[in-house]
Parts: C-alpha cells; structure tokens; sequence
C-alpha cells in the first residue's frame, strides 16, 4: 500500500445522510460514534460536509423529493469513495417496499458497496460493514484512475 | 434597512441527523424569517396502511419513528382495541408502561445529548450517551432487539418481563439514576449551558396554548398539560404529576427533559412494583369497525392517532398527527429574532422529530 492509501484507510472521514429512515438506524450510527462503541479509536469521524468525506453512510429508502440530494451529495464526495447502506428499507425498499412515494432500496439512485442489512442495524454491524467498505476503499485508491482523479 | 441573505439550513446539516430545510432569512447576524421545507423524508405510511392489514399495521406503524417506536405501537393498538371492544389484561397494561418508559427515558437521554453537541458541548454529548447504552441494554434484554422492540400488539403485549429482568432493570435504573445526579447540575447550572440557552427562544404561556404547542414546550412555558394524565395503559393507577417550568425559554425546555427522565424511572420503578400476575394477551376476534381517536403521551409530546374501520381486514382510514408537527409553528414563531448562531439550538429545544412529522 503507498502512502496515500495508509492514511486514507487509518482515518475514513464518514457522510452520513437520511433517505426517510424512520431514525432507528440514524441513532445507531450515532451510538457507534459514542464512548461505547467509539469508533473514532479506527480513525473514523463524522463529518458534515461531502467535500471531506472518503465514506457515504445512508440510511433509509430514497424517495422522490430527496434522490436529487442524494446524488449531489455523492458526486460532490471526491473519489475515491465507497457507499455504504444501512437497515433494510436502504437495501430494498424493507417495511415501506409499497409506499407511492417510494423509489426502492438507495441502489436505484447511486452505486451502492457495501450493504448492512437489519431493522435497526445494530452498531456492531454498522463497524463490521465499514470495515469492509474500507477494504473496498483501499482497493480503488491503489488503482490508477482513481488516484488520477483524487489527484487531479 | 440593511441587506437581506437567504441562508438554506438544511436539508443535510450538520446538527440535523435527518433531512429538513429551513429557509432563513438574515439581516446581518439576525434572523427576520424562517420557512420550513419539508418532504424530504416523506414515505405515504398513511396510505400504506390502508393497503396492508390491520394486523400488519402495528409494525408498519412502528417504523414511523424509531425512537418513539413502542408509543406509536401503543398509540394503534389502543385504537384498534376501542374498536374491537377489546381490554387489555392488566399487566400487559403495566408492561406497556414499562416499555413506554424505557423508551422516553432513551428518547430524552438522546436529546440532552444532541442538544449539549449543537452547541459544542462534546463531553456531555458523550456522557448522556453512554448513560442511554444502558438503557439500550435493558431494551435489548427485555425485547430482543435495541430500537424497534416489537413488543406491542393489539390485546395485550408480546412478550413478559421475568422476575430476574425486573430485578435487573431496577439494578440498572439505580446506575443510570447515579450517572443522572452527576449530570443534573452540569444540566442547570454550568456557565456554557445556561450562556447558549437561557432566555433564548422564550415562548409566552398563552402564544403556546394559542399555537397548540405540545409536550415539553409545553410544560416548559407552564402549562400542566400530560396526555398521561387521562389515565391510558397504567398510568391512572400510578402516582405521577407532570414537570412544569415558567420560563417557557430554551433552558427551560432543557429542564423539563431532564427531570423527566427522573420521572420515567421513577413510573418505571412503581410500575415493576405493582405489576399484577396473570396473562399478558386477550384474544383478539373480528375486525376493526367505526371511528375513533387514539391519544397517547410520547418523549416529544401527545401524538394523535385517528383509525376509520369498516368491517374488513383493512382500515379504511389512519391519520396521525404528531408531536412535532404541533411544535412546528412555535418554531417559526421562536426564530425570528434570534442569531443565527442560536438557530440550532432552538431547533433543536423543541425535539424536531422529521421522519414521524412526513411519515
């Protein structure tokens, strides 16, 4: 791994947006954040804006009114960048699969990495899928277009 | 008159964790207008409802918020068995009082925590929730799962609390009691808190009544008003006097919180105490016909559910009004005046909760 990949690996910075989740799985990430679970010991930090962030974290299923957020949240990420969904509505529409305004799971709207099924995903299982995403992150910023783009 | 700016909070912020958009108006530092933007979050629950069962509908209606879960659940399925005719058996009602505690106590811890964070108040914010994780516990122990419990249904409760869960809970509610104590003065007296809250965002007792403010902003502007004090679940046969505060400003909304929380372990605590032995589910016959209207107290204030049966398996109508979207106007009204840098703060004091006001 070059050097670019180690620090970028040792300190995902973390976007986290709400689709229409019914806050379960919101709360959660927030529980990861805190002294229990504390996932600023793996270098990760929950930032606000999309310009500093490595890592998208999304919960809920996408409707109407907010894929055009979504979308320009995620393209206003730098590469390289992962997305990952969290709870079971993100992954495929879940409990609200028939509401009208209803797109379906958040792969419908932007590319998806890693998905944390579960109503809510616990927090055990929000790191186990960040983890994951990470190796998936490392991987891109190894390969050559990526860096061409994150560099340029 | 100086030059206005629109500044759009909103609708991915950092305070906020859920998406809503608030368009403000400035002049200078000061705001002058704000207009709320909301549907980011919004699913169709309510015609989503009509199309499933009514039986269904308890675990569609959890999912409208999941920090108030069980008391949306709660709020149904009273509903439902007005219309059914059905009683539910005693202790299921003084389970569901302990659940719904449970529950509050984790929504407020929550909400101090957030609010202490919106101002920048970072070990506080950690404090409060690693209290909550114990809570999170309790719920895990008694329900099987941390935030969607599950537990309610129409007739009675899914689940029992054995003698050793009780006994722990009760272990447990003294450590979080503890923690409490330690909190409460940081809570009331610390220079930071008091700077950032006090006399910030003062909402009059008669502009809440006239707003149809609910719950803690409410209470905190000095009106005894509870939905537990009609007496539903269990709550006629325990002892409980609603909080109230005078001062009806941001500070105020902040002590209401939190000796609420007091208040929940306490309701929980005599709940477990009195808990009466027996079945904990009426067996439930027929479907659901006639109108009806289901009042039930959650963290944020009274949610109102209206259920429309017909006779058949599905409803024919479910309308509900939360507590956020009664507390809305008295955002819009609290706002205008106040610096731009308080505008988190003030959002935050009346515990906006999108994804229950949008479903």
């Amino acid at each position: 791994m070059n050097i670019i990949t180690t620090a970028r690996v040792k300190s995902p910075w973390i976007l986290h947006f709400d689709t229409g989740s019914c806050n379960g799985c919101d709360i959660e990430i927030l529980a990861c954040l805190t002294p229990l679970y504390d996932v600023e010991r793996f270098g990760m930090i929950n930032v606000g804006n999309p310009k500093h962030a490595d890592v998208l974290l999304v919960t809920g299923p996408a409707n109407r009114r907010n894929a055009r957020v979504l979308r320009n949240l995620y393209e206003q990420m730098p590469a390289p960048k992962v997305v990952i969904v969290i709870g079971t509505c993100g992954c495929s529409g879940g409990v609200f699969h028939n509401c009208y305004n209803m797109l379906g799971g958040i792969d419908k709207v932007i590319p998806v990495d890693v998905y944390v099924p579960g109503c809510a995903a616990k927090p055990e299982a929000i790191i186990d899928g960040v983890v994951l995403a990470l190796q998936r992150l490392a991987e891109r910023s190894e390969s050559k277009p990526a860096l061409a783009e994150a560099l340029a | 008159m100086s030059a206005r700016t629109v500044i759009p909070f909103g609708p991915q912020h950092p305070v906020l964790p859920e998406p809503v958009q608030l368009r403000l108006t400035l002049e200078e530092e000061r705001v002058v207008e704000a207009i709320p933007a909301i549907g980011y979050v919004h699913r169709g629950i309510e015609k989503a409802a009509e199309l499933n069962e009514w039986v269904q509908n308890v675990f569609l209606v959890e999912r409208i918020c999941g920090i108030c879960s069980f008391l949306h659940a709660l709020c149904y399925c009273q509903g439902i068995e007005t219309l059914l005719g059905v009683e539910p058996p005693p202790r299921a009602r003084y389970l569901r009082v302990v659940w719904g505690e449970l529950h509050r106590l984790h929504s407020h811890h929550l909400w101090l925590g957030l609010l202490a964070d919106s101002f920048g108040f970072e070990s506080l914010f950690m404090q409060f929730w690693r209290n909550r994780e114990m809570i999170m516990d309790l719920l895990e122990m008694t329900a099987g799962n941390r935030v969607i419990v599950s537990t309610c249904t129409v007739g009675g409760t899914r689940r029992d609390i054995a003698q050793e869960q009780a006994s722990e809970i009760l272990r447990t509610l003294d450590k979080v009691q503890n923690e409490l104590d330690k909190l409460l003065p940081v809570i009331s007296n610390d220079y930071t808190v008091r700077s950032r809250t006090v006399g910030k965002g003062v909402l009059p007792k008669d502009k809440a009544i006239r707003l149809g403010a609910v719950g803690p902003v409410l209470r905190a502007s000095g009106v005894a008003q509870d939905v537990r004090m009609i007496g539903y679940a269990a709550y006629g046969e325990l002892g409980f006097t609603p909080v109230v505060e005078q001062a009806g400003d941001a500070h105020a909304r902040l002590l209401v919180r939190m000796k609420e929380t007091y208040q929940a372990i306490d309701l929980i605590r005599q709940a477990l105490a009195h808990m009466p032995e027996g079945e904990i589910i009426t067996r439930v016959r027929g479907n659901p016909r006639g109108r009806t209207i289901s009042r039930v107290e959650q963290p944020r204030g009274e949610v109102v559910y209206y259920l429309a049966g017909n006779g058949t398996r599905n409803l024919e109508r479910l309308r509900v009004r939360t507590p956020t979207f009664a507390n809305v106007p008295a955002l819009v009204q609290m706002l205008p005046g106040c610096e731009l840098a308080d505008v988190p703060v003030l959002v935050l004091s009346i515990d906006p909760c999108i994804s229950c006001t949008e479903r």
